[in-house]
């Protein structure tokens, strides 16, 4: 054998060997990525007429979509309701049960179980919350002489009422990366701190939050991505409605793709969100990655 | 007044006794060491007297006012710790004012005290660095300046110098040295280290499994250990610790037939002799043969074995002698310390005798 042929071999053999991870990776991964930006560029085809190329008349149809900028306010909002909501609270369940507590073990514990439970097991346990006259919220407002409310099935509450849901099912979540960022931070700053005559208050200032910001980015990214995620507990509580009131970008996708069956104007729509994803992190990174103090 | 006092103090952790019914007294302006063996309660003791960890029994008292169970801020001390605790996101400059911002001191006034301060510790140039851009001593430095910036009366430091290496340890140990003189501040400083101890100490208060061992003046220390412990912890190499037993009426090493050592009638003693007080002669005095010879330089070290025991000697100039050779030891009986062997504590009523020459 010569030394051409071995080096050959040897090549075909390392293919080889990647060829199971690489086959899953491009079906899975690239093949639809790809597939999609080709599809936002044709017309939907059916049994009868055969997709067609129609250049951006897709992104063209979608601008003048009333649906769709509903659907993108709507998203935004929820972005804003959510994002700096959950970040601060698991902020600040992370330095209350950083500290020694009694029963600290049971407390973290109970702040992390709605991230354990499904989102659908969640959304399920908030419906009972909401539901009018028998609701928990309604049967303690009842109490107070206050009258039932339909908190799903009105359009100006129903957005608050996945926020505050979600707010609820993330923070816990967020609290894990923020309570292992503090454990480690050495203790001797705080007692530091503490010798200088600092309050609670100017050493969370002045030291903990600037050395949490490097958690505080990788969160953010997360609930940034999250708030464009996470749309499980619309097919429970409120499918969208009332009229779109709730409906989020990707709930609105799926709706165009398996209930309206429009391959095409679902795949352009998927395109815009993942754009729209890709310049956020990237900004995010961009702008904070300068005002973060890596150790 | 003494700047601190502590009475009977000690500190359980559950089923631990990390610090077990200590009391002592430190003076105003003085320097006062807690010397001792790893995990003997010195961290804790500093801790207790800052406040950063409770006392389980006794009293704190600094300057005279009853500080037990007062918060840290309130005790007016400064504390450098082992891993110097600097902010790792600010500078030197905000690492070193940190406390003055906290307590809301003026800004000009910050600015004089940290032009003061970083002058007097040699940062000046270094003030815009972060403490990672920052060496093991410019850091120790910038902790250092933390420390007085906020001209508290009482300074800790705990094992300030543990992380540098030899010969920055010796350039620091003197700077800090000379800077307490000149401030006046009364420190405690914890080491494990017995020179640090020796060198720069007023008084040291010498620990050992959560108790006082002995404190005193570094020289009474080393002239007169009150224990075994003591004898063997203090000067390098440590004092020889022989045992010795009762054979025939006569007081000898152990392991060796002679000559008496010491005034029979005691039990069992423990002798002590520093290695730089034996002397060496070829023909007279206790038998041994040479196990080492380390030259030092200015002296050397030799090992020999009397007896079952080994025995070290810091021979002046260079000594060259073959392992296995015999040699004979003598010395001074006013330079023997005498123990009881079973409790460790000195015999003052006993006589050594002459070992002749
Ligand atoms: N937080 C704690 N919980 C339980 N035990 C502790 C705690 N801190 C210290 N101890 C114990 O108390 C004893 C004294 O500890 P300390 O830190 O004071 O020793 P040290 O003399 O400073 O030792 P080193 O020279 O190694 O720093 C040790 O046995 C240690 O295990
Ligand atoms: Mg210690």
């Amino acid at each position: 054998m010569t030394e051409r042929t071995r080096l050959v071999g040897n090549a075909v053999y390392g293919w080889l060997l990647l060829l199971p991870a690489a086959v899953l990776l491009a079906a899975f991964t690239h093949y639809p990525a790809v597939a999609t930006l080709a599809q936002s560029l044709f017309t939907s085809g059916t049994a009868l007429r055969p997709a067609e190329f129609a250049g951006l008349d897709n992104y063209r149809f979608m601008l003048e979509d009333e649906v769709f900028w509903r659907v993108l306010e709507n998203n935004v909002w929820y972005a804003i309701g959510t994002i700096p909501a959950s970040i601060a609270l698991a902020m600040l369940m992370a330095v209350w049960v950083n500290r020694r507590l009694p029963l600290r073990a049971f407390v973290r514990m109970s702040y992390f179980t709605p991230t354990i439970l499904p989102m659908i097991a969640v959304a399920n346990i908030w419906l009972f919350f909401y539901t009018p006259e028998i609701g928990l919220i309604d049967q303690i407002a009842a109490g107070f002489g206050i009258g039932s409310r339909n908190w799903l099935g009105n359009p100006d509450t129903v957005l608050g009422c996945i926020i505050v849901l979600t707010i609820w099912k993330e923070a816990g979540f967020f609290m894990i990366f923020y309570l292992a960022a503090l454990q480690s931070l050495p203790p001797e700053l705080e007692e530091a701190a503490r010798l200088e005559g600092a309050s609670r208050w100017h050493f969370f200032r002045r030291v903990t939050f600037p050395l949490l910001m490097p958690t505080t980015l990788f969160v953010l990214i997360n609930a940034v991505i999250n708030s464009f995620k996470l749309v499980d507990q619309l097919f429970i509580l409120t499918k969208g409605g009332p009229d779109n009131a709730s409906a989020l970008l990707l709930y609105y996708i799926y709706e165009v793709a398996f209930s309206f069956f429009d391959q095409a104007y679902a795949s352009t729509l998927t395109v815009v969100l993942l754009a729209a994803l890709a310049i956020i992190a990237i900004g995010q990174f961009v702008i904070l990655d300068k005002r973060i103090h890596y150790r | 007044m003494a700047a601190i006092e502590l009475i009977r103090v000690t500190k359980t952790w559950g089923a631990t006794v990390a610090v077990r019914d200590i009391s002592f007294e430190v003076d105003e302006g003085s320097f006062v060491v807690l010397l001792g063996p790893s995990g003997c309660g010195k961290s804790t003791t500093l801790r207790m007297i800052a406040g950063l960890d409770d006392v389980t029994s006794g009293r704190v008292l600094i300057g005279g006012r009853e500080m037990t169970g007062a918060p840290p801020a309130e005790r007016r001390v400064s504390m450098v710790f082992q891993s110097y605790a600097l902010f790792p996101h600010l500078d030197t400059g905000e690492n070193i004012l940190f406390g003055l911002k906290a307590r809301r001191v003026a800004k000009t006034e910050q600015r004089d005290r940290l032009v003061r301060v970083a002058e007097m510790v040699g940062l000046e140039a270094l003030l815009d660095r972060k403490p990672a851009q920052l060496s093991g001593g410019q850091r120790q430095r910038v902790a250092l300046a933390r420390a007085i910036i906020a001209e508290n009366p009482i300074c800790l430091m705990d094992e300030p110098l543990s992380n540098l290496d030899a010969k920055l340890r010796h350039e620091m140990r003197v700077e800090i040295r000379a800077l307490q003189q000149r401030l006046g501040m009364t420190t405690v400083y914890v080491t494990h280290d017995q020179t640090e101890a020796m060198s720069m100490a007023d008084r040291v208060v010498l620990m050992r499994d959560g108790g006082i061992e002995q404190q005193g003046p570094p020289a009474a220390l080393y002239d007169v250990p009150e224990t075994v412990f003591a004898a063997g912890f203090i000067g390098t190499p440590p004092m020889n610790l022989l045992k010795v037993e009762e054979v025939g009426g006569a007081m000898v090493i152990a392991g060796t037939d002679g000559p008496a050592v010491a005034e029979a009638g005691y039990g069992n003693l423990v002798l002590g002799i520093r290695p730089e007080q034996i002397a060496i002669a070829d023909n007279s005095g206790i038998e041994g043969r040479v196990e080492s010879c380390d030259y030092l330089g200015a002296d050397t070290i030799v090992g020999v074995r009397v007896g079952s025991q080994s025995v070290l000697i810091r021979a002046h100039g260079r000594h060259s002698r073959p392992a296995g050779s015999r040699i004979h030891l003598h010395w001074q009986e006013s330079e023997v310390h005498l123990f009881n062997d079973e409790t460790g504590v000195r015999m003052a009523g006993v006589r050594p005798l002459p070992v002749a020459a």
